[in-house]
C-alpha cells in the first residue's frame, strides 16, 4: 500500500497536559510509542483520546509537557503525521482527485497526479475520480480521507475512529490497508470502541480515563479486556 | 521557496472552489449593485452634492461587500475540519493567509470593476481619465481591506459569536484606511481632479505594515 518516505518514527509523549479553560481534557499523559508499532487508544466518549491524536497530529498545542519524534528525520514533509479526524478534512466542492493532488502537491509529494491516481485506485474510488466529494456516501468520504492521510507516505498515521461510516466489507478494507501500512513500517495509533478486524491488527492498547492513562498493556489477554471495553 | 509554491497550490484551490461556486462573487456583486441603486434614487445623480457623497458610498458599499466576503473566508474551512488539513500539510502557515488575501483581494478587485461602470453611470461621473489613478486606489485601498479582513476572519471563526466578532473587530480597524480612500477617491473625482499622494502613500504603508503583522503573528490566529 505504501512504502515509507522516511525511516520509521516513534511518538513519545512527556507529561503533557491539555487544559480547555479549567477542564482537563489531558492530565500529565507519558507514553513512549517504539517505530511500527500499532497502538490501539480506548476509553469512553471524552477520555481524551481525539485530544491525544490531534496533539500528537500537531493541530493543537499541549498546555504543557512535551511531545517529540523519536527518529524523525529532518522537517520534511513526509516526516509529519498523517491524520484521519472525525470529519473528512477534505474539501466537498472539489473532486476526489483534485482533493488528493491538492494534498500532494503541498506536500512536495513527486508527481502529485499520478501518485493520486494510485491512491485512489488502491481506495477503490478510481472511478469516482472525477466526482465531487459531496456526491459521496459517507464510506466513500472516509475512503478518501484515509487516502488523503497516506498521500505523503508519512512514517506515522494517527486515526480517530477510523472504522466510522464503513460496512463490513469497507472494515475488512481498513484492516488489510491498516495493516500493509503497519508491516511497511508505519507506526500506527488509533482510537477504537470495541473489538473489531481494525482492532485485531493492534500491538499494544492504551485505556484512557478522564484524561490520564489508566492500563498500558501489549500481552494477550489485557489486551483484549482493553479493546472489548466499549466506551461508551 | 516552499512559502511561494504552497501559496500558488492554495491559490488555485481558492480560485477554482469560488469559480464553481460563484458563491462570493455574485453576493458582493449583487449587494454593490443594490446600494449604488438605491442612493443613486436618494439623491440627485450629476449634482454637486452627488459627487461629494459619491466616494465615501463607494468605499461603504465596498467595506460591507468585503466583510460578507470575509465572514465565509475561514468559516467554510470549518465545515470538513479542512483547515487543520492545511496546517498539516503546509511548510509554512502564513501560505493559507497569503493564498486566502490574494484570492479576497482579486475577488474584491473583480467585483469592483464590474461595479464602476454603474458607479459612473447613476452618478454621472466620468471616470476614463481618471482610470490610472483610481486603480491606484482601488487596489492599495482593496489590499488593505482584504489584509486586515483576512486576519480578523481567521481569528472570529474560531470564536462562538464569530457573526458579531467580526465587523466588531473589523470596521474600527479599518477606519484609517477607508478614510484616507474615500479621501483620495473624492479628490480624485472633483471638478479639478488633483492626485493626493500622500494618502497614496498612507494607503501603501498600511499594507506594509498589515502584511508584516499577519506574517509574524499569523501563525498564532490559526491555532485551536
Amino acid at each position: 500500500m505504501s512504502t515509507l518516505a522516511l525511516p520509521p518514527t516513534g511518538l513519545r509523549f512527556e507529561n503533557i497536559d491539555k487544559r480547555y479553560g479549567g477542564l482537563f481534557a489531558l492530565r500529565r499523559v507519558s507514553l513512549e510509542i517504539a517505530p511500527g508499532e500499532c497502538v490501539v487508544l480506548a476509553g469512553r466518549n471524552g477520555s481524551g483520546k481525539t485530544t491525544l491524536l490531534r496533539i500528537a497530529a500537531r493541530i493543537v498545542s499541549p498546555t504543557a509537557g512535551k511531545l517529540s519524534f523519536p527518529g524523525a528525520v529532518g522537517d520534511s514533509a513526509a516526516g509529519r503525521p498523517g491524520y484521519v479526524a472525525h470529519t473528512t478534512m477534505v474539501y466537498d466542492e472539489l473532486t476526489a482527485e483534485e482533493n488528493l493532488v491538492l494534498f500532494a502537491s503541498l506536500q512536495d509529494v513527486p508527481n502529485p497526479t499520478a501518485r493520486a491516481e494510485e491512491l485512489l485506485r488502491e481506495v477503490n474510488l478510481f472511478e469516482r475520480r472525477d466526482s465531487v466529494v459531496r456526491t459521496f456516501s459517507r464510506g466513500m468520504r472516509q475512503r478518501i480521507a484515509i487516502a488523503r492521510a497516506l498521500i505523503h507516505r508519512p512514517s506515522v498515521l494517527l486515526f480517530d475512529e477510523p472504522a466510522t461510516g464503513l460496512d463490513p466489507l469497507g472494515i475488512s478494507w481498513l484492516a488489510k490497508t491498516l495493516g500493509d501500512v503497519n508491516r511497511s513500517g508505519c507506526t500506527v495509533v488509533m482510537s477504537l470502541h470495541g473489538e473489531s478486524e481494525v482492532s485485531a491488527l493492534a500491538t499494544r492498547a492504551v485505556q484512557l480515563d478522564a484524561g490520564a492513562v489508566v492500563a498500558d498493556t501489549k500481552t494477550g489477554a489485557s489486551l483484549r479486556s482493553i479493546l472489548s471495553f466499549g466506551g461508551a | 521557496m516552499a512559502l511561494f509554491s504552497n501559496t500558488a497550490t492554495l491559490l488555485s484551490k481558492e480560485l477554482r472552489t469560488e469559480f464553481r461556486s460563484r458563491e462570493l462573487l455574485t453576493t458582493t456583486s449583487v449587494f454593490i449593485l443594490i446600494v449604488l441603486v438605491l442612493f443613486s434614487f436618494a439623491t440627485n445623480p450629476g449634482t454637486e452634492e452627488a459627487r461629494q457623497f459619491a466616494p465615501g458610498l463607494l468605499w461603504l458599499a465596498i467595506l460591507f461587500a468585503s466583510s460578507l466576503m470575509f465572514q465565509s473566508c475561514f468559516l467554510r474551512e470549518q465545515v470538513n475540519d479542512t483547515l487543520s488539513s492545511l496546517r498539516l500539510a503546509v511548510s509554512d502557515p502564513f501560505a493559507i493567509f497569503l493564498a486566502k488575501l490574494i484570492a479576497n483581494t482579486l475577488f474584491l478587485l473583480l467585483t469592483e470593476a464590474l461595479m464602476l461602470p454603474f458607479f459612473a453611470i447613476f452618478y454621472n461621473i466620468s471616470l476614463w481619465s481618471k482610470l490610472p489613478a483610481l486603480s491606484l486606489v482601488l487596489l492599495l485601498g482593496s489590499v488593505g481591506i482584504a489584509v486586515a479582513g483576512t486576519a480578523i476572519s481567521a481569528i472570529s471563526a474560531q470564536a462562538r459569536m464569530r457573526e458579531l466578532l467580526l465587523p466588531l473587530l473589523l470596521l474600527p480597524l479599518l477606519t484609517p484606511v477607508l478614510v484616507v480612500s474615500a479621501t483620495v477617491t473624492g479628490s480624485l473625482l472633483d471638478r479639478d481632479p488633483v492626485v493626493q499622494w500622500k494618502g497614496i502613500a498612507f494607503l501603501g504603508v498600511f499594507d506594509v505594515v498589515f502584511l508584516t503583522a499577519l506574517w509574524i503573528f499569523g501563525q498564532y490566529f490559526l491555532e485551536e
